[in-house]
């Protein structure tokens, strides 16, 4: 590899691919480098999908503002992209009279943010919004959402594609030099040269910020496990349930979320690590997290349990120090044409179309590219098969059978939507990647009846070595080999 | 819309004895639909031994007993649509089934609802840890190790010891891996004294009772476990823990009925076992709807719900005829002995009738009702035999499940193996009982199942 960019970006998250889908709107030869397999690898696949309000930020943070602007965008952004959303609203429930005060105490910082609707409700209404929860009284945000975060990130990028971005995966970026005008960004495949240079590395933009020479920053990971609780769940709740903050607190409390494919979450907690990466699981926080669950919702059951993860928060303000520093965003005055993010975190899903406006804007005022004649903003989606009407289906088997060849039983995934998701555009070949854009192996088997046929036509289809079927990142290919 | 008198929703042995018994009992149009490419459920993969002693009175591997009870649903006159499934159900018994063919709604006069089980995950079992490649549940390595010609792992530790845990030790030590443990949750093993026997012992793999897998280690694939003893609540004894390096972890913690097509016509389900409620006559919640097998009720054994389809099957042809319907009892009597074996004490497995043999001071051998069990308890302490079960490759890659007519020396197992892994078979259609090899070390080798040749 040894092409010129007008514009190269570290990290192929939310933020990394919003930017790179904003920047097309422009004439710009723009890069995605990431060390990841797919798009999605980091804090954008691994959190609770929530469009936040904004009021849980100070006022005239950054973060406040973004977040702002964010949800009041998100809506028609899913639209245009083609992906899953849901206006939920949402509650924060309080078990006694400091804890409401704490929520009004909250309603009054949204509302100087610019939230709109917020409103004080009493126990009767919780009752209403959420029949199944506990509690005294609560804080409702009607304008809160749920989408699928990884379809979200995964329909930028592909949108940035097809407006001419180009995604280099598979390549970690080791070192970065100023080449005259240039800079120079090495990665484990090869030196791409670019004149403006974007870190969107999450957990990493601290080393990458070093690597250019600014080292005053330093990230600290801090962990959150989920519990991922199965279908029947959502016959409790359909509306994310929020405990009433705790200051000083890291995340936002252990909260219970319905997913927009109907299963509910619980989590995060937040736990200070050393291991930026560190995604395991621990005994003790799933209890921690059960119970904390069945506080706001005494009716779940541990049966209900059909998964976990685990995700890790960029944060800058240290264990320390807890609660939340604002974004860094801006282009860094001791590196010209270095666009510094770091330290997003929650809300970094809602606010990453108002942050690559903003990135957008910085590079427009260095690089002044003319607009692409060509943009064109919209995506489609591969069709959902079970969401179709009866008539629709009959239709779709007609034009092609492997409508009618169910692959996952749970959720009612056909072949031909897993073909679809082997056939992005990203080239991505792997079982995770499959997950992400069709949803197969996340109902209640976990892949018990689907991976083997997923396998298979990854085999016979697609002429993938067994040897080679990997479910994510390299060295992480699942099987040994044929029988015999 | 097509119309059936009956519809039966999944065509493992539970669905196609309740088709044929449905037929028997004077149902004009019986219909089978199937999702996989071919009926027979999840006998299709376990090629081995054990199944039919009750129905059949002889031991035959799982694709032979599917292939016994497929060829008895065709006898009888019932419509069995493979590759088809059902993705909706009214209380109205309207069903809907989605197949590369069309989407079909057919209108049935009753249906029975035999759609088996799934397994648990690790997500409901909790295990902590990281989430890397190479955990898998057994009946997924048991589909792709004797199906599809794909091994998981070179180094494995087995989480559940009951049959399913117990068996896929055995396969996948035939197959090369090393299985380096079992490790059962409870102080006993709810599997077959002969499965631990014939799986575990046979091949000097160790059992750990009272323990649990503690940890998950490795990123990206698996690199370790942490083994740890449990105490009463059956939760981790920190510090009791030891590590295993390995490269597969196979889960073989529990069955859960697969209820999906009931849940949408309404009936009712059994909050804590996910089972179907039914009466005595096998009928659900909802009027003329039955239900039967592993759909209703995990069982051990395909015998059992080979019984229990055919009733569900006659009581659903009888709701509509208006004729009488049959009460399902089910007899325990002769369910073979569970649990770890007792020194100088062994379970007959010839016969249903199961007798707990001893071995006494003197030499002699009680507890048998007939004197083959003499002959049985003698040959096990001197030179046990054992029938081979194992699949043989066709040059195309295809597995034809397979085993041994005679029973081969338990000694001489891995070398038997050996010489068949050698063994490579032309590609054409394979059918059920031909012989496959003539002379395994004194044995016969058959095909144990109708396996159809790749068409390009
Ligand atoms: C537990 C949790 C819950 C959350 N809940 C919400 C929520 O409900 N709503 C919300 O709005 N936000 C939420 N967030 C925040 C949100 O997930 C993040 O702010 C957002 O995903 C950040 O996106 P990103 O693109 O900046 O980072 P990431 O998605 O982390 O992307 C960074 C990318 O950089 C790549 N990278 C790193 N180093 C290198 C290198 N050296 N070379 C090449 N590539 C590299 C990584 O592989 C990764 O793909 C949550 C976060 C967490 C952890
Ligand atoms: C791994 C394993 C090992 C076993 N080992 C032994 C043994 O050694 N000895 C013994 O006696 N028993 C054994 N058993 C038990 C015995 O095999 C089962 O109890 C028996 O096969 C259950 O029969 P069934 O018809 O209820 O379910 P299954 O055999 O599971 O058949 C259900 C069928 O329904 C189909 N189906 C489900 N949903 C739909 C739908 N919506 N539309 C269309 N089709 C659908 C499925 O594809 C499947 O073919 C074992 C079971 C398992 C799981
Ligand atoms: S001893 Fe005889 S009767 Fe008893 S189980 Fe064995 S074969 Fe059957």
């Amino acid at each position: 590899m040894n092409e010129q960019f007008d514009v190269l970006v570290v990290g192929a998250g939310a933020v990394g691919c919003a930017i790179a889908r904003e920047l097309s709107r422009s004439q710009l030869r723009i890069g995605v480098v990431d060390k990841g397999c797919d798009v999605a690898a980091g804090a954008s696949g691994r959190n609770s999908a929530v469009v936040h309000a904004g009021f849980n930020n100070k006022p005239g943070t950054l973060m406040a503002e973004l977040c702002v602007e964010g949800n009041e965008n998100f809506e028609a952004l899913c639209a245009e992209l083609d992906v899953p959303y849901k206006k939920t609203g949402k509650l924060l429930v309080a078990f006694d009279e400091a804890e409401m005060e704490t929520l009004e105490k909250l309603l009054r910082q949204g509302e100087e943010n610019g939230c709109k609707g917020l409103r004080m409700v009493d126990h009767a209404a919780v009752q209403k919004l959420a029949p199944n929860v506990g509690g005294f009284g609560g804080l409702y945000s009607p304008n809160t959402a749920i989408f699928d975060p990884f379809l979200y990130t995964v329909a930028l990028a592909e949108n940035a594609v097809y407006n001419g971005a180009r995604f280099f995966l598979n390549n970690r970026v080791v070192a970065v030099k100023k080449d005259g005008d240039l800079f120079a960004v090495t990665t484990s495949q090869g030196v791409f040269k670019t004149r403006v240079l974007v870190n969107a590395a999450g957990m990493f933009s601290d080393k990458i910020s070093a690597m250019v020479g600014v080292d005053e920053y330093h990230i600290y990971p801090c962990r959150g496990e989920y519990l991922i609780l199965d279908k029947i769940a959502n016959d409790y709740l359909t509306i994310p349930v929020y405990p009433a903050p705790t200051k000083g607190n890291s995340g936002l409390g252990i909260h219970l979320t319905p997913t927009i494919h109907g299963n509910l979450l619980v989590g995060p907690n937040a736990e200070h690590i050393n291991d930026h990466l560190d995604y395991g699981t621990v005994s003790k926080t799933q209890d921690e997290l059960f119970a904390a669950a069945q506080k706001l919702l005494p009716a779940l059951q541990r049966k209900d349990v059909i998964g976990a993860f685990a995700g890790t928060r960029p944060k800058l303000a240290s264990p320390e120090e807890g609660g939340f520093r604002d974004f860094v965003i801006k282009e860094e005055p001791s590196v010209p044409n270095f666009i510094n993010l770091v330290g997003i975190e929650s809300p970094g899903m809602t606010a990453s179309m108002p942050i690559a406006k903003r990135v957008s804007a910085m590079v427009q005022g260095i690089l002044q590219p003319a607009p692409n004649p060509d943009f064109c903003g919209k995506h489609k989606n591969i069709i959902r098969f079970a969401e179709q009407t009866p008539e629709r289906k009959a239709e779709l088997i007609a034009q092609d059978p492997d409508y009618g060849e169910v692959i996952c039983r749970c959720q009612q995934i056909t072949k031909k939507e897993i073909c679809q998701a082997i056939e992005n555009p990203l080239g991505v070949k792997t079982i995770s990647g499959i997950k992400y854009r069709a949803w197969p192996t996340t109902g209640r088997c976990q892949g018990g009846y689907c991976l083997t046929r997923i396998v298979e036509i990854l085999e016979k289809e697609y002429g993938v070595r067994v040897e080679d079927v990997a479910y994510r990142d390299e060295g992480s290919e699942l099987f040994a080999g044929r029988v015999k | 819309m097509e119309k059936y008198d009956v519809i039966v929703v999944g065509g493992g042995p539970g669905g196609l004895a309740a088709a044929c018994a449905a037929r028997k009992a004077g149902a004009q149009r019986v219909l089978v639909l199937e999702r996989d490419s071919r009926a027979g459920g999840i006998l299709n993969q376990c090629i081995h031994d054990g199944f039919g002693l009750i129905r059949y009175k002889q031991t035959l591997a799982g694709p032979e007993y599917a292939t016994r009870a497929i060829q008895e649903a065709l006898d009888c006159g019932v419509e069995i649509k493979c590759g088809t499934m059902v993705v909706d159900m009214s209380a109205q018994r309207q069903v809907t089934a989605v197949g590369p063919d069309g989407l079909h709604i057919y209108e049935a006069g009753a249906v029975v609802l035999a759609t088996g089980c799934r397994e648990r995950t690790r997500g409901a079992v909790m295990i902590p840890g990281t989430r890397p490649a190479g955990v898998f549940t057994a009946g997924v390595v048991q589909n792709f190790v004797n199906i599809r010609n794909i091994m998981i792992g070179k180094k494995v530790v087995i989480l559940g010891s009951g049959d399913i845990g117990l068996i896929m030790a055995r396969r996948l030590t035939l197959e090369g891996a090393k299985v380096l443990a079992v490790v059962e949750l409870m102080q006993n093993s709810g599997g077959l004294q002969r499965n631990i026997q014939q799986c575990l012992y046979d091949f000097n793999i160790p059992l750990y009772t009272g323990h649990t897998v503690s940890n998950i280690v490795g990123k990206r694939n698996l690199s370790a476990v942490e083994i740890s003893r449990v105490d009463e609540n059956n939760k981790p004894i920190p510090g009791s823990g030891w590590t295993v390096e390995c490269d597969a972890l196979v889960l073989s913690v529990g069955l859960i009925p697969e209820n999906e097509v009931a849940k949408a016509a309404g009936v009712k389900l059994d909050p804590r076992s996910n089972g179907t409620v039914t009466d005595d006559y096998m009928q659900t919640s909802v009027p003329g709807v039955f239900s039967c097998g592993n759909s209703h009720a995990v069982m051990d054994l395909v015998d059992f719900v080979s019984a229990q389809g055919e009733i569900a099957g006659k009581n659903a042809a009888a709701f509509c005829s208006g004729g009488q319907m049959e009460q399902w009892v089910l007899s325990r009597l002769s369910e073979p002995a569970k649990g770890l074996p007792e020194p100088d004490a062994l379970n007959c497995i010839l016969c249903p009738n199961g007798c707990r043999l001893r071995y006494e001071a003197d030499g002699s051998i009680s507890g048998n009702k007939c004197k083959r069990g003499i002959e049985y308890a003698r040959q096990e302490r001197t030179d046990p035999v054992r029938t081979l079960t194992l699949t043989v490759r066709t040059q195309d890659g295809r597995l034809i499940p397979a085993r041994t007519v005679e029973p081969i020396s338990q000694a001489k197992l891995m070398e038997a193996v050996a010489a068949l892994q050698r063994i490579t078979l032309p590609d054409r259609d394979y059918v059920c009982g031909e012989v496959l090899v003539e002379d395994l070390m004194g044995a016969k080798v058959v095909a144990t199942a109708n396996i159809p040749a790749q068409h390009p």
